[in-house]
């Protein structure tokens, strides 16, 4: 097609998608206009029905835990699929390769910030159902925490530090608790999910019932799936860098 | 809406111009997280905590690294070709 057909063609679309645009934003509810109840709602019933100070993780793991159930889910099988096709017998393979970083001071805040790193994941998942925050979000910082391994250091630290049969355990183990706290409820004689342990005082670490447990699950499940993800990714890249 | 808002909105408008303008591959991911970590400030500046973590910990950090490896997968193997 020619420049001569084409940008006719392209100024009467684009005129069209103009005007479309205009149409649907001018039809947009005002800005902050809210009509749904249930966050209303939550917000009136939360703190005196589950005694869960960040509304937020209260509908994660409890009002609407069974979509938290299918992500959870849904991350082990993704991350499941990944290991199943990227996993070769070549962790001998990736070994050789010698990677250290050579930078002293890189070296040195980098490790030294390891730990710390991992406290703060820690207390993003510890003060979840409390602040800001949760098992998956405190997991994930977990996993980059470890990850700070391989960029201070080198990458036979970080899958010395994060062996695969110990990892694959986590992973699995933390998708295989949410599930039987879930199938526990039952047990009970209760609904599936529904929160079956004792309240707890308003604002403590134990407050929340069955809360705390299902954010440790998911927590657990967070961290290994992103350490298995990082680990197979770099082992890909080691394989490459291979002497010879 | 507060200006600080409008300036979060633009900022991410802006970002996310820069990721799809942005023709060589490393520069693209760099600025991809960049991006990222502009949606934190977004989600921050409209009162979401929950929400700006999860984006810190998946845009900021997790998902630049998985992109990082595969470009330098990629570079290693075209390294190993010639």
């Amino acid at each position: 097609m020619s420049a001569r057909t084409r940008v006719p063609l392209f100024l009467v679309s684009a005129a069209g998608l103009a005007a479309l645009l205009g149409f649907g934003v001018a039809g947009l509810p005002a800005f902050g206009d809210y009509h749904g109840p249930y966050g209303l709602v939550l917000n009136h019933v939360v703190l005196a029905q589950r005694h869960t100070t960040n509304v937020v993780a209260a509908v994660v793991f409890d009002y609407r835990g069974f979509d938290t159930l299918g992500e959870e889910l849904m991350l082990f099988a993704a991350v499941a699929a990944t290991a199943l096709i990227l996993r070769e017998a070549r962790e001998e393979e990736a070994r050789q390769v010698v990677d250290s970083v050579q930078s002293e001071p890189v070296r040195a805040v980098g490790l030294a910030a390891v730990p710390v790193v991992i406290l703060l994941g820690l207390f993003v998942v510890a003060f979840g159902y409390l602040t800001p925050g949760g098992g998956f979000q405190g997991g994930t910082v977990v996993a980059l925490g470890l990850l700070l391994v391989y960029l201070a250091a080198e990458h036979r630290a970080y899958r010395r530090l994060t062996p695969t049969h110990v990892v694959d355990v986590f992973e699995g183990g933390g998708a295989a608790a949410f599930v039987a706290l879930a199938l526990g409820a039952l047990l009970g004689g209760l609904a599936f999910q529904q929160n079956f342990l004792p309240l707890g005082r308003i604002g403590a670490l134990t407050s929340g019932g069955s809360i705390p447990l299902l954010n440790w699950a998911t927590a657990i499940e967070v961290t290994a799936a992103f350490v298995l993800l990082f680990g197979e990714f770099l082992e890909e890249v080691m394989v490459e860098r291979r002497p010879g | 809406m507060i200006p600080l808002q409008v300036a979060a909105i633009v900022l991410v408008g802006a970002g996310g111009l820069a990721v799809v303008l942005a023709r060589d591959l490393l520069r693209q991911a760099l600025l991809n997280s960049f991006y990222g970590l502009q949606l934190v400030v977004l989600f921050l500046v409209f009162q979401a905590p929950d929400v700006a973590l999860a984006a810190l910990a998946v845009g900021g950090g997790a998902a630049p690294l998985v992109i990082l490896a595969t470009l330098a997968k990629l570079r290693a193997r075209e390294e190993r070709r010639r």
